[in-house]
């Protein structure tokens, strides 16, 4: 395996709070990722790690706290260097949220087409070549509504991978997938670090993707980090919720 | 309310930036003026012929009984050109383009398409609002010039059907005291319809919440809210054009 040049932490986050109305989501969340690793981000439904993924790529905005995204200051970004940051950066939703009226060829054409000056006959071998990589590449034509949910997420992911993008977000990616499935998107992620060596946070309930994928494991409850560290060092943790945890994931 | 029209104002403040910089999206802009333009054409052709076909018949009665047939055509054209015809277009393509732009809209914000959007540095504002508004305030002229046609000619079928007239003898005298100032400003003042159909339902659209149920509450809050609009603007707009020509 290649080793990964060294690189400034993609994802810094500082004292984060997050609130809606009276319901304290983040109560102070501090946290670096690893440039190259994969981090896993694990707590149970409603503990806003759905929400954290959403601040971290600005789409929403904390009420406390900073947030570094690859290297920009998102509290005193402008809009213009927001999405310059946000150019280096993909993202895979849970329901993969593809573009219902465009072809799923277009759907991965679209962030090239709009971010960058590819012919269109580059850009078309660059689709092929980033749906070929998630195994998609004979369904070009299809709509989204034609594909199942695990076909969707990989249309998702090679959208996400578009414009090489060195960190990417995963909000839930093998949630409501088949064991099969799941296990092959967990791959994908793998092999994206492998080979790319591109940094990941992933938002999962799933203990077994988390096994698979995780170079590190962040687990939030009530708004704080429970835990931070390896998965031998979660599997070993005496701490009731992770003992709980571990146990109703068996 | 207020939380309403704060979100509008800031929602419109988003728009005007957007459409105020690079890059335009022009091959958008075109697929909307598709969508909402030439595939509204025949319900709002058809509405308009309706119009003209009901112009015809009703007024027809009420000037033979005031010895007034003559000015048969002339009703029909002034009544279409200056108020039936917009006020007809503005109705029907709330109701089509309405509910359909809220819909689709909503449909993306719940979907997390436009949050997809917004992560992948493209501003929805621009992409999908600016465009779609544009289309609408372009569309509305075009459209009611269609309406303000298919009820003249469907007029002059009802009127010939139950009087055989010439088609020259009813445009000559249906025109004759017609200017550039009888047709203008409606037409013009369709364009403020468009804007009010194209900003109501994207607003409507984008800040849907709450699921399919959420989604079906956009449409028709869009085309209640546009209609209402629509009728309220044509009362300002009638007493401004009065006023000014």
């Amino acid at each position: 395996m290649e080793q990964p040049p060294k690189r400034e932490s993609p994802v810094a986050v500082a004292g984060l709070h997050k609130s809606f109305g009276e319901q304290t989501v983040l109560a102070g969340i501090n946290f670096e990722l690893e440039s190259g690793k994969v981090t896993c981000v694990l707590g149970r439904s409603g503990t806003g790690k759905s929400v954290l993924l959403k601040l971290l790529i600005g789409l929403e905005s904390p009420d406390e706290g900073s947030i570094r995204l690859v290297g920009q200051d998102l509290s005193s970004a402008s809009p213009e260097q927001l999405n310059e940051a946000r150019k280096k950066v993909g993202f895979l939703f849970q329901q993969a949220a593809l573009y219902d009226s465009m072809s799923i060829g277009e759907n991965v054409a679209f962030p090239l087409h709009r971010h960058t000056t590819l012919s269109s006959d580059d850009r078309l071998a660059r689709v092929h070549q980033l749906l070929a990589s998630v195994g998609m590449d004979r369904d070009l034509e299809k709509m989204p509504s034609d594909l199942s949910g695990g076909m969707r997420k990989r249309v998702g992911l090679a959208r996400a991978l578009a414009l090489d993008p060195v960190l990417v977000m995963f909000d839930e990616p093998t949630a409501g997938l088949d064991p099969i499935t799941a296990a092959e998107i967990a791959d994908l992620i793998v092999e994206l670090r492998d080979k790319h060596h591109v940094t990941s946070i992933v938002v999962t309930h799933n203990l077994r993707t988390a096994k698979t994928v995780a170079d590190r494991l962040i687990v939030l409850n009530r708004g704080k980090i429970l835990f931070d560290g390896t998965f031998d060092g979660f599997n070993r943790s005496d701490n009731p919720f992770i003992a709980e945890f571990v146990t109703d994931a068996a | 309310m207020v939380e309403w029209v704060g979100d509008l104002g800031l929602f419109c403040w988003r728009v005007a930036r957007a459409a105020c910089s690079r890059p335009f999206e022009g091959a958008e802009f075109l697929r909307q003026l598709d969508a909402i333009g030439a595939k509204s054409l025949p319900l709002i052709a058809l509405a308009g012929g309706a119009t003209g076909v009901v112009l015809s018949l009703q007024t027809r009665d009420s000037l033979v009984r005031f010895g007034a047939k003559s000015l048969l055509p002339s009703v029909i054209v002034f009544s279409m050109i200056k108020e039936t015809g917009p006020v007809i277009t503005g109705l029907v393509a709330s109701g089509r383009v309405g509910a359909g732009i809220g819909a689709e809209l909503g449909s993306m914000r719940v979907t997390e398409q436009i949050d997809a959007m917004e992560a992948s540095a493209v501003d929805p504002h621009k992409y999908l609002a600016v465009t779609r508004i544009l289309a609408c305030i372009v569309a509305l002229p075009l459209l009611t010039l269609a309406a303000d046609f298919a009820g003249v000619l469907m007029g002059y079928v009802a009127t010939t059907l139950a009087e055989p007239t010439s088609l020259k003898l009813f445009i000559s005298n249906g025109l004759h005291s017609v200017n550039f100032n009888d047709v203008l400003p409606p037409i013009l003042k369709t364009t403020v319809f468009g804007l009010i159909i194209g900003v109501v339902s994207c607003f409507q659209g984008m800040r849907t919440r709450g699921g399919t149920e959420g989604v079906g509450r956009s449409a028709t809050s869009s085309v209640v809210l546009s209609s209402l609009f629509i009728i309220v603007a044509d009362v300002l707009l009638v007493q401004l054009i009065i006023e000014f020509f």
